[in-house]
């Protein structure tokens, strides 16, 4: 017997949970400078998913899908890609989505259940969130073909999560981009949870990352918890594939700290003491910790930022509750083109009766 | 100008187009070097480069969740599926996100594709290479749904989907491929969609279906013809959205109707049509509109599939039944 294939997943973090220098840093990490907007980004995103989730529970907004504890795989993704390359979210990775110019106004309508949220004001090309769990990494395969026939080193990157791995359409998606050595980064927000289903029932594979290697490309997994662990992988995913030199796969290891959406109660399968124990290694403390360390961050500046972001937030919030809802017959206005004349009754109709419920 | 096939007119078609829409992509299982099974891609690959003509893994979901992204980036995919019996698994992509990216983006996004696949019976095939799925794609809001019924109308419609600015199915009817030839001249001309082709004018009775069985529906009229019956037809061509105007104006003239269509009876598209009609055209109507159609059975394998599709002389009968009763 001989071996024939031998593979490796490495695992990368720069920061422990505390905040502590594990190993040299990566040099954009090196000037604090640089750091302070990762930082200010994710606290913003963390002030927003508060104030999403209390806009549902008093009745002004529906189902919401937090967030909160994975701020920096988003933000981490959102810092490094370029303005011309395409994002093809799941829906936790807002921070990713608020860096590329998608407003907070534009996720609360979606939540709310207004198509209008997905025309993006000031991000014209990325894809919307999908829902379908695990659909779009197949759509990210088109996505990146179109950009590798074009030809301009752009780079489609795919958010999904550990659950989505499951998924048939998922194995399709990372074949067809090995085969093709597309210009494609696949991050994985492995957060532990699909709903209630733990990573165990979900797969018995070590890694997420390695089902990159049955692919023909490499899979790494990284602490996606640590922003500059993201942010450095996401990097050089990025530069590889404007290199030529194809997918990437980064498992970004992280725990969900809140219920699956608004609509879930996560105490029916995991302990308060289990949730209370990863506060101790969710991503803003060890950022805030280290960036104290280096002095290069202050608590008036900490101040500061919770006050700003919060107006911030406001500001969004207050567009959005004052965004009132779209005429009815304009429910065929994007269906097509241009509405067929088959249709043209169906929307006079609810032109005629406008919001009355007749 | 010589004659060809129906399979060869789509091969007419996407050939013109390629060469004069760079952002055309044809994509799937053995469409480059192969040609595709029925050969419906003949040459392209040599023509147009493994770029732009893209044999694809084995991977029906890949095929049409891919020609998303690559839509949603302003190219002009057209995707084969081998067999409308493999395009179901593509369901979830063609009704979750083809079809609705433009309305969920309010515009901003949209999905100019083409979902090329063979269906219906009559050649022979395997178990799921014979179905007739055209009404299941006819409910889904916010796509197209095109079958040609001759070479010419197959280069025509074929040229008119790819460029239509939204998703489009189009089931090209195997058992037509090579069954007649026709002079199809290569000039880029594409037919309209969304409007019914009237293709015989007669003043007795609306005979109406779409795909292959315009095949019987034709050689039944022709018959009908000698008796003394004079039928007009009407090649519905794109089932969604129905362009029920053209049908009803033909009713109004006829009073009668008999609708023929190979897929299963209940809820076929064939009930849409006689629905319309019974909302519409109750006071033109002589006689009770009636459906032709294959069976509320699975469609059987190759030994018993003529004895499911509809024969010329059931769609005769049908005729005559319609016209005696009033």
């Amino acid at each position: 017997m001989s071996i024939i294939a031998n593979f490796q997943i490495p695992y990368t973090q720069f920061l422990d949970h505390t905040g502590d220098v594990v190993q040299p840093l990566p040099e954009f990490a090196l000037d604090c400078e640089n750091l302070t907007p990762l930082y200010r980004a994710m606290v913003e995103n963390r002030t927003f998913d508060a104030k999403a989730i209390a806009l549902q529970r008093t009745g002004r907004m529906g189902t919401y899908a937090s967030s909160l504890g994975q701020e920096a795989i988003g933000v981490g993704i959102g810092s490094i890609m370029r303005e011309d390359d395409i994002l093809v979210p799941s829906y936790r990775e807002y921070g990713a989505q608020f860096w590329r110019g998608v407003r907070m106004k534009e996720i609360l309508l979606y939540w709310s259940g207004d198509e209008r949220s997905n025309n993006f004001e000031n991000q014209k090309t990325d894809l919307p969130i999908c829902v379908t769990i695990g659909a779009h990494p197949a759509h990210a395969v088109g996505v990146a073909y179109a950009l590798k026939l074009r030809g301009k080193n752009q780079v489609a990157v795919c958010t999904l999560g550990d659950g989505a791995t499951s998924k048939g359409d998922f194995y399709e998606a990372i074949n067809a981009a090995g085969v093709w050595n597309l210009p494609l980064v696949f991050v994985v927000s492995n957060n532990q949870f699909a709903i209630s289903i733990r990573y165990e029932q979900q797969t018995a594979a070590k890694t997420i990352a390695q089902k990159a290697i049955a692919a023909g490309f490499a899979g790494e997994q990284i602490d996606g918890n640590d922003v500059i662990a993201v942010r450095h992988s996401v990097d050089q995913a990025l530069q590889k594939a404007r290199r030529g030199g194809g997918p990437t796969l980064i498992e970004a290891i992280t725990y969900r700290m809140s219920d699956h959406t608004t609509a879930d109660d996560a105490s029916r399968y995991r302990s308060k003491e289990e949730l209370s124990e990863q506060w101790a290694y969710e991503p803003i403390s060890r950022l805030r910790n280290y960036l104290i360390k280096k002095e290069a961050w202050t608590k008036d500046e900490e101040d500061t930022l919770i006050k700003n972001s919060a107006a911030i937030v406001q500001e969004e919030v207050d567009e959005y509750l004052n965004t009132p809802p779209r005429e009815p017959s304009s429910m065929f206005d994007h269906l097509y083109e241009n509405l067929p004349a088959a249709y043209a009754e169906q929307q006079a109709e609810l032109m005629e009766k406008g919001s009355a419920h007749v | 100008m010589s004659e060809i096939t129906l399979v060869e007119a789509i091969n007419q078609a996407l050939t013109y187009e390629m060469a004069h829409d760079p952002g055309v992509i044809v994509l799937g299982e053995d469409v480059g070097a192969n040609g595709g099974v029925f050969r419906a891609t003949l040459g392209l690959q040599e023509k147009f480069g493994e770029d732009r003509v893209l044999d694809t893994p084995l991977s029906e979901v890949l095929i049409g969740a891919m020609s998303i992204g690559m839509s949603v980036m302003k190219l002009r995919p057209v995707a084969e599926i081998q067999f409308s019996g493999f395009l179901y698994s593509n369901l979830d992509h063609i009704i979750n996100h083809a079809s609705r990216m433009r309305n969920r983006t309010q515009g901003r996004l949209s999905c100019p594709m083409v979902i090329r696949s063979p269906s219906g019976g009559g050649i022979h095939a395997p178990e799921h290479h014979s179905e007739s799925p055209e009404a299941m794609f006819a409910h889904i809001p916010g796509i197209r749904v095109v079958i040609p019924s001759s070479p010419l109308r197959a280069y025509r419609l074929l040229l008119a989907a790819i460029r239509d600015p939204d998703p489009v199915i189009f089931l090209e009817p195997t058992r037509l491929y090579r069954l007649f030839k026709q002079e199809v001249p290569d000039n880029g001309k594409a037919e309209l969609l969304d409007v019914c082709l009237t293709i015989r004018e007669g003043r007795d009775i609306t005979l109406v279906s779409w795909g292959a069985m315009m095949n019987e529906v034709q050689i039944a009229a022709e018959t009908l013809s000698e008796e003394g019956i004079e039928a007009e037809i009407i090649d519905v061509a794109t089932i969604k959205p129905l362009d029920m105007e053209t049908i009803l104006n033909s009713v109004a003239k006829t009073g009668r109707c008999v609708i023929v269509h190979e897929a299963p009876r209940s809820a076929g598209f064939g009930a849409e049509i006689a629905a319309n009609l019974a909302e519409h055209a109750l006071l033109s109507l002589f006689a009770p509109v009636c459906r032709v159609t294959g069976y509320d059975a699975v469609m059987p394998l190759a030994r018993l599939e003529k004895s499911y599709i509809p024969s010329v002389e059931k769609i005769i009968n049908a005729v005559k039944k319609t016209i005696a009763f009033a």
